[in-house]
């Protein structure tokens, strides 16, 4: 474990949080000093977690960065925060994507913008809370508080006419799945207690710990609940496309891009590692839900009519392929979902700010309502294409090498889930350069169309941030993928031992009670 | 002839007799000087309360009995009567201006506050079942009287009459329960039951039973547990609203402080025998509090029933029977007053003279004009729902970690799963304040700045407990090694 010599964890995880208390005292009629002083927190944050990017060591694939303090000793809870290659790009990606949803946002949220930022602030230490926690009670606080600021954002500057209800419905059907998951969380750490003698929500502690084979399953499926709500996983994803459609822009990008990862970043670091066996028995199980994810959701999205539900309905797909990836259990399986999740990220995130764009100008999402736009708004077309072919996994773009990452793992775990995954690609090609055609392309056919003003330069600069990422990542994969490499290396390693010993345990179990059932049958044959 | 007097120790019982003392020393005062209701009575009675909490304070950590051992001072009883105190400091300061405004201001309000209380403690510090009986008789009567102080207001006498018939009549039955557990056991003296009971290896003596059973229906009616919560929703709603602030928190508390102490402690051998009672009733009262809060339309019923609902969790806590879960309860406890009594006080803070402001399409837009004022009101629904970083979340942690060791799976889930449902009503509240644009056209609000301080209190002690819980999870640890 490498112990951090400045806390810079604890530094970026609440610094927003400060920010936001900063904007408690500005005046809230002061519209644009309140989003400059929003501009320049988030960009410090940026800077301050670009540190966990250069000085990220390769030669390790322990937790990076530690901080560990007691927090509730009586109860074995720490303030145990570390990052990994797995976490470190969730975390730079929530920052990067919060400066810039906070440079989308400057016209779009006219009313209550103090609030507005502060709840944004809020949402950042949350999100980047639950991406850096290794004590079990400290991630489960930082994943139900980061559910309070969502819920306001999608409540109180969404769509006005559904926005309660997608806000109410968001919280309570998340909530749902977090409260079983906390049950788990206790009966995993009282079994833990009680077999090891020492109470502890630690994770890396109680990555040790072999979960009884009976109770294995119910506790990854508990917490496989609240995961797959967020992920989300087909049938949980109801609550996904009213989300995101009545979510403000900012809401909707910040929701794709970090909070759905949120779900598949908790079956990467809690199921898989704690429930080994439960993980391998149930791979058929999820590969089959992340496929209907995958086909359900393209063929949805082929008749949406609106432009935000649409893409809604592209994450379900997005999603179901990095599923298929981490489930693949090997290390083009797992690297490529990890990859991919940055790369749905990047590509639906530019793809919401997209939207938010033109409905700035057009005030509706409705893709009948546009056509032709290519004319009018060149640069636009631009950024679209590029943001629209990474969506679908153009090669050279970053789509390209986190879909085939995942194919070739799930190829060589089991073959027919990945040709079936394959036409899933095929599908996102379908809807998405429809959906292109449709608005972009033809003839400009609605009046209101033949005025509207391209790009300025903050929205270049919003978009370009992102885009940077879809050619980098596109084009020179190996930065990421070798930070990522060496915590993956391990990460195998230590799911297979660990499913290999229970395995042992569990024969040595079914030994000894064969055992003992010879030994009393010889018993009781002795005296006859 | 001499008379002896027998020694007594009087500091078992020092918190009761400095508020016993201020409260009539408040009735002649309030004889003397009419106008003082207004000015000197309630902060007189404030001041009563603190000396008796520094008194408390002083005393922990020390075990004594007195009374011929009917009385006990433990730190069971102090962390209890911790609670009751500052549950009163809080409901005066509440009561102030309130009253004022309504045109109610007559010190007795305060007296009887404060009888109530020294009822409470009484109930906390009970060895024997009869003076459990004194102290459950004591405070019932106070707040029979509180919940009518309103007397020209029909919804007030509605309260307080439904409270008194149904108090009484459960009285008796709690009262018949200890008569019969004398009769199958010989003594009414809590140890004495306990050293008795824990020789019995069968249970078939009809009359320990029914004893038991009665004891719970008696205990049950004053937490407010299905299926004796009837009287609750009318009760709360319908009395004054510091009222129902204080024994909503107050009589449930003293109640739960009883009823551990007798099941917990005397009846604990027999656990396996009233153990499923409690399980059946903590499942029905969480389920029901939940769900009928979802239909209410008025604030103060909906915080009636979310007030059932947790008495629930704190019967599944009961159902656990362990020091662990002990601890929780006492933990919950503290965490419920604070909260509830600032889900309260922000209802009186909002109402205005003539209209009370009761229905939560009221509270629509509130966050738009008190921004404030409405971010302490989401913060006691939060945690009244159970949401990280508050001390609702820990409590309720607390109260399902202690089920899940002892064993209770499934009822964790009931419960946890009732959490979730909560958070439909409890969120609601904050819908309607932030997400909704105000209804009518409102006349200011006069910030009292009594109410004001103790609404400050109230938001600090949720969110202290919640983020740095661990001194009150050690108080609360310290405070059950006494009973077991």
């Amino acid at each position: 474990m490498n112990q951090a010599a400045f806390p810079i964890l604890t530094l970026i995880t609440f610094f927003p949080l400060l920010g936001a208390v900063v904007l408690l005292f500005l005046n809230k009629e002061n519209k644009e000093t309140i989003r400059r002083v929003t501009l320049v927190v988030t960009l410090l944050e940026f800077i301050f977690s670009l540190p966990l990017f250069f000085n990220f060591r390769l030669d390790t694939a322990a937790m990076q960065f530690v901080e560990k303090v007691p927090w509730i000793p009586e109860y074995g809870v720490t303030y145990h925060l570390g990052i990994d290659g797995i976490s470190l790009f969730l975390v730079l990606l929530t920052t990067l994507l919060t400066f810039v949803s906070v440079m989308a946002c400057w016209k779009d949220i006219q009313d209550k913008v103090r609030e507005f930022m502060i709840c944004l602030l809020f949402l950042e230490t949350g999100m980047i809370g639950v991406f850096a926690s290794l004590d079990l009670f400290l991630f489960y606080v930082f994943w139900e508080v980061m559910l309070i600021p969502m819920y306001l954002l999608i409540g109180i500057w969404g769509n006005p006419k559904r926005r309660i209800y997608a806000a109410v419905k968001f919280f309570i059907y998340t909530m749902v799945g977090s409260v079983l998951m906390l049950v788990a969380i206790l009966v995993l750490y009282f079994h833990n207690g009680a077999a090891t003698g020492k109470y502890t929500f630690d994770l890396l502690q109680l990555y040790n710990f072999q979960v009884p084979k009976d109770i294995q399953v119910w506790l990854f499926l508990a917490f496989g609940l609240a995961f797959a709500i967020k992920v989300p996983m087909f049938p949980f994803h109801t609550w996904l496309p009213d989300a995101h459609t009545e979510a403000p822009t900012v809401g909707s990008v910040l929701l794709a891009a970090v909070l759905l990862k949120m779900g598949t970043y908790g079956f990467l670091r809690f199921s898989i590692p704690l429930f080994p066996q439960a993980s391998f028995q149930l791979v058929p199980l999820i590969s089959i839900l992340a496929l209907i994810g995958i086909i359900y959701g393209a063929l949805v999205c082929m008749v949406q009519k609106d432009l935000k539900r649409l893409i809604a309905f592209s994450s379900v797909s997005h999603l179901g392929f990095v599923m298929l990836g981490l489930f693949a259990l090997n290390m083009q399986g797992i690297q490529g979902g990890i990859l991919q999740m940055l790369n749905h990220g990047f590509s639906t995130g530019a793809l919401f700010l997209l939207v938010g764009m033109i409905y700035e100008r057009r005030h509706t999402r409705m893709i009948e309502d546009f056509g032709g736009l290519w004319k009018q708004m060149p640069i636009f077309a631009a950024f679209f294409i590029v943001v629209t072919l990474s969506s679908i996994g153009l090669p050279g773009l970053n789509g390209f090498v986190g879909e085939f990452l995942i194919l070739v793992g799930t190829f060589k775990s089991t073959g027919i889930y990945a040709v079936i995954a394959a036409t899933g690609i095929i599908l996102a090609a379908a809807y998405m350069l429809w959906m292109y055609q449709r608005v972009m392309f033809g003839e400009v056919t609605k009046e209101e169309n033949k005025a509207l003003k391209d790009l300025s330069g903050r929205e270049i600069l919003v978009l370009s941030c992102v885009t940077l990422f879809i050619f980098w990542i596109g084009i020179y994969p190996q930065t990421f993928l070798s930070r990522m490499e060496p915590t993956v290396k391990s990460y195998i390693v230590q799911v297979n031992t660990k499913y290999q010993a229970g395995l042992k345990l569990q024969g040595g179990e079914k030994l000894q009670v064969a055992q003992a059932k010879q030994n009393s049958e010889s018993r009781s044959q002795n005296p006859e | 002839m001499n008379v002896v007097i027998p020694a007594v120790n009087w500091s078992v019982i020092g918190p009761e007799l400095i508020l016993s003392l201020m409260a009539m020393l408040l009735l002649l005062v309030n004889v003397l000087a009419k106008k003082a209701a207004g000015g000197v009575i309630p902060y007189l009675s404030l001041a009563g309360v603190i000396i008796a909490l520094f008194f408390c304070i002083s005393l922990w950590g020390q075990s004594q009995y007195a009374f011929n051992r009917m009385v006990v001072q433990d730190n069971y009883s102090l962390f209890f009567k911790i609670i009751f105190l500052i549950t009163a400091g809080l409901s005066i300061l509440m009561s102030i201006r309130f009253l004022k405004r309504e045109g109610f201001e007559y010190g007795e309000y305060y007296v009887l506050l404060l009888f109530a209380t020294v009822g409470m403690m009484l109930m906390a510090s009970a060895a024997d079942l009869i003076i459990i009986f004194l102290g459950l008789e004591t405070f019932s009567l106070a707040i029979y009287v509180l919940a009518g102080f309103f007397r020209t207001q029909p919804k007030s006498n509605e309260a307080s009459l439904k409270y008194f018939l149904l108090g009484a009549f459960s009285t008796g039955f709690l009262l018949y329960g200890i008569a019969l557990i004398y009769g199958a056991t010989g003594t009414t003296h809590l140890k004495g039951i306990y050293q008795f009971v824990s020789k019995i290896h069968f249970l078939t003596d009809p009359l320990l039973l029914i004893g038991m059973g009665l004891l719970i229906v008696g205990f049950g009616f004053k937490v407010a547990s299905v299926p004796f919560h009837m009287w609750t929703p009318d009760v709360y709603e319908g009395a004054p609203t510091s009222v129902t602030a204080f024994m909503s928190v107050g009589a449930k508390a003293a109640g739960f402080a009883a009823f551990l102490r007798v099941f917990l402690y005397s009846m604990s051998s027999l656990q396996a025998d009233w153990v499923w009672i409690l399980w059946v009733l903590a499942v029905l009262t969480m389920t029901l509090g939940n769900l009928v809060a979802i239909a209410q339309k008025n604030i103060k019923r909906m915080l009636a029933y979310s007030s059932i609902a947790h008495a629930g969790y704190i019967l599944v806590a009961m159902v656990a029977a362990s020091e662990l879960s002990t601890a929780s309860i006492l933990y919950y406890l503290l965490a419920y007053a604070f909260m509830n009594l600032g889900a309260f006080g922000v209802v009186i803070l909002y109402g205005r003279k003539g209209e009370e402001n009761i229905l939560i399409n009221d509270y629509s837009g509130m966050a738009s004009k008190y921004p404030l004022l409405a971010a302490a009101m989401a913060i006691f629904m939060f945690s009244l729902a159970g949401i990280p970083p508050t001390a609702g979340f820990v409590g309720k942690f607390y109260i399902f970690s202690a089920a899940i060791k002892a064993g209770y799976i499934g009822l964790a889930i009931i419960g946890v799963l009732n959490s979730a449902l909560s958070v439909y009503f409890y969120l609601r509240v904050t819908v309607m304040m932030y997400m909704r644009n105000p209804e009518k056209e409102q006349a200011p609000l006069e910030m009292c700045p009594a109410l004001v301080v103790a609404l400050v209190i109230a938001v600090f002690g949720t969110l202290q407990m919640g983020i740095i819980p661990s001194q009150y999870l050690n108080l609360a640890r310290q405070s059950i090694l006494a009973l077991m």
